[in-house]
């Protein structure tokens, strides 16, 4: 084990999933940086590595034809990318912000995600989609998007969102393996927390929820960045004599329903907690399903807390208040939360 | 077409100056950590939207990008509004709500700073719709760069500005860069002037540094959209001062002595040294707009930061009209 950064992880994972597979390789915006700049290919150096940084070093290693520039062109290299998976090749494109899928997603709603079906179990699309998600980088309404429920409601897809380093390198690897097209969504505040993480190859199932804090009174369920609220809530909560479950689902499609219902059979209350748009999404599929499938274990009204419906503000106090908060949370659930103390 | 006069001359410069200190001021701001987020700084491409929106009105309309602060002032947006909107302040011009990247005056005709590169394009085609569509006499104006003219829009819109005979002019600021990506790398064209050649309609490369050149190419390019002839496009080769966002170390660049050369030209000061030869003006009043406009820029950061956040319900209002 080594203390890693989130975005590091990331890298490692990347260059084990190349060095095992010769048929995975990287496309996007500046993932190497600098293409086509002589002093650089002379020194065989990237200049960017992503605009993050996350796939720096990747490019010198594997080469030019491995680690791909691509022109400002997302509808057209993401359209590749399913077109290379469904002929044979293991694509791990790189879709800089997830908001950017606005100008690509065709080649993921009515292309890549229905392939199979339409082919009749024929097709194989081993495609694995980068993208960073999440507000509180301050970079406003076109740059912040959490859209990991929008993919995830598109039959053909898998949706990851992971919260730790260790998760990002062994879910990464998961979903390059995956013979399934998989959205890998990075939430950008993350990529500076540090973890341990495993140096060798190892994999992490996709669906699979991760239990974070065991507890009896009160469950709850969660994702990405939203994971450290939740535990930060439990800590609080745990100061007033309430015992919460913290359950970071890793993947929001497919979800795990197992750990969730069964979370919920124990503790009888839940609250979800979402930083995406607060309908037709993750936390209203969550709080739906449970409703549906574990109604009599329930002890009161599921909470759910989520951004507001609307786009992301840039004002760094707007933009903080739109990103769930322990406090937010704690006062949003004060019924379930009173109600329970009461019953006690 | 009008010759520029010593008056205009005297706004230009003005303009000029106004975006070349608020862009340099920024980037000591954003130095020092005064201002969040992500901030495309426009120093070193002046001419370009000073030349272009010298010939516009506010009714006329323009497509900026994310490297929009010069576009916005060449347009004639309020330098406090601006800054206080960079600032995310609730004065802002867009209450603090947009921030850099998506300043916007719809009253100046400026339809917004953009973070998605190219989308712009069809957003210019509907304003000019609008224009034909009412009978007004107004264009629309599409800036972008050369990144940007590798998204599907690019060609969909110019296609579509073609066929309708809209009254457009795309503008493209060739600054040889899409972030650190060169043009030569990522175009097959080796300009980007000559691709309209395949949707008939003209198409020029000007010098970007040169004022006057893009000025020249815009005023004929307007005029002919103004009376109703079509639209066309001029490439403007220019460059960046700064990195392509605050905190690019920029590794990709020098690669020869020719680029660098062109790299080291300061339009700003080009424009200065040429009016004052052509006496359009004086030494003297050039100093005097260069103090004065140091001292608005000065006091636009006054007002940011002396502005308040905005209220705390401002995050739930403006997604819908009432
Ligand atoms: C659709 C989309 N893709 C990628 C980006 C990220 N990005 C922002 S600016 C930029 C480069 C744009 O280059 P160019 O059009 O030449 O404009 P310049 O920055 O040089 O002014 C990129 C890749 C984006 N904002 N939107
Ligand atoms: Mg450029």
């Amino acid at each position: 084990m080594t203390k890693m950064a989130f975005m590091n992880a990331i890298n490692q994972a990347l260059d084990q999933a190349m060095e095992k597979d010769d048929k995975v390789f990287l496309m996007g915006e500046d993932i190497l940086g600098g293409a086509g700049v002589k002093h650089l290919e002379e020194k065989n150096e990237d200049a960017w590595g992503g605009c993050f940084g996350v796939t720096k070093g990747l490019g010198p290693k594997y080469g030019k034809k491995r680690v791909i520039d691509t022109p400002l062109s997302e509808q057209s290299y993401m359209g590749a990318a399913v077109g290379a998976a469904v002929t044979g090749l293991r694509p791990v494109p790189e879709l800089m912000f997830s908001d950017f899928i606005g100008v690509s997603f065709d080649s993921l709603l009515t292309q890549g995600s229905k392939m199979r079906y339409m082919f009749g179990g024929k097709a194989k699309l081993p495609l694995t989609v980068r993208t960073t998600v999440g507000a509180g980088a301050s970079a406003a309404a076109q740059h912040s998007g959490a859209y990991y429920g929008i993919f995830a409601s598109i039959p053909g897809i898998k949706v990851v969102v992971p919260s730790s380093p260790y998760d990002a390198k062994g879910l990464l690897l998961s979903s390059i393996e995956e013979d399934n097209i998989v959205v890998f969504c990075e939430d950008k505040t993350l990529y500076g927390v540090k973890g341990e993480v495993p140096e060798e190859y190892y994999t992490i199932p996709l669906g699979k929820a991760a239990v974070k804090r065991e507890g009896k009174d009160l469950s709850i369920v969660t994702i990405g960045k939203m994971v450290s609220v939740a535990l930060d809530v439990a800590d609080k909560l745990s100061d007033q004599g309430v015992d919460v479950e913290v359950i970071d689902l890793r993947t929001v499609a497919p979800w795990d329903e197992e750990t969730v219902i069964d979370s919920v059979k124990k503790t009888g209350r839940l609250i979800v907690i979402d930083e995406a748009q607060p309908h037709n999404n993750t936390a209203t599929d969550i709080a739906a399903t449970v409703t549906d499938k574990a109604f009599d274990y329930l002890d009161g009204p599921i909470k759910r807390v989520t951004a507001p419906n609307t786009p992301v503000p840039f004002a760094t106090n707007l933009e903080q208040a739109y990103i769930p908060s322990a406090d937010r949370v704690i006062e949003e659930a004060a019924e379930i939360i009173d109600d329970l103390k009461n019953s006690k | 077409m009008k010759k520029l006069t010593s008056a205009k001359a005297k706004e230009v410069f003005e303009k000029m100056s106004d975006i070349r200190n608020f862009e340099n001021t920024l980037h000591d701001i954003f130095a020092k950590g005064e201002i969040p987020g992500f901030v495309h700084l426009y120093a070193g491409e002046e001419a370009v939207a000073v030349g272009v929106c010298s010939h516009l009105t506010d009714d006329d309309y323009i497509t900026s990008t994310h490297r929009g602060h010069g576009h916005c002032i060449a347009k004639g947006c309020d330098l406090k509004g601006m800054m206080a909107e960079i600032y995310g302040k609730e004065t802002g011009l867009c209450k603090g709500k947009g921030g850099s990247m998506h300043i916007a005056d719809l009253d100046k005709g400026m339809l917004g700073a953009n973070g998605i590169v190219g989308s712009g394009f069809p957003l210019a085609i509907g304003a000019g719709l609008r224009n034909q569509y009412l009978e007004t006499k107004d264009v629309a104006v599409c800036f972008f760069g050369d990144g940007a003219a590798n998204e599907g829009n690019f060609h969909e819109s110019i296609n579509m500005a073609a066929i309708w005979n809209l009254p457009v002019v795309f503008i493209n600021e060739n600054n040889t860069f899409a972030e650190s990506t060169p043009q030569h790398y990522s175009s097959a064209s080796k300009t980007i002037a000559e691709r309209t050649a395949a949707y008939n309609i003209p198409g020029e490369k000007v010098d970007g540094k040169d004022f006057m050149a893009v000025y020249e190419a815009a005023g004929k390019a307007i005029e002919r959209a103004r009376k109703g002839e079509g639209p066309s496009l001029i490439e403007c080769h220019t460059y960046r001062e700064y990195g392509h966002f605050e905190g690019d170390e920029q590794t990709y660049k020098y690669d020869s002595d020719e680029e660098n050369a062109f790299h080291e030209r300061d339009d700003v000061k080009e424009f200065r040294d040429y009016a004052i030869k052509k006496k359009l003006f004086t030494e003297k009043v050039a100093k005097k707009i260069e103090e004065k406009s140091l001292q608005d820029v000065k006091d636009a950061v006054e007002f940011a930061k002396e502005s308040p956040a905005p209220q705390p319900e401002a995050l739930y209002t403006d997604v819908f009209a009432d």
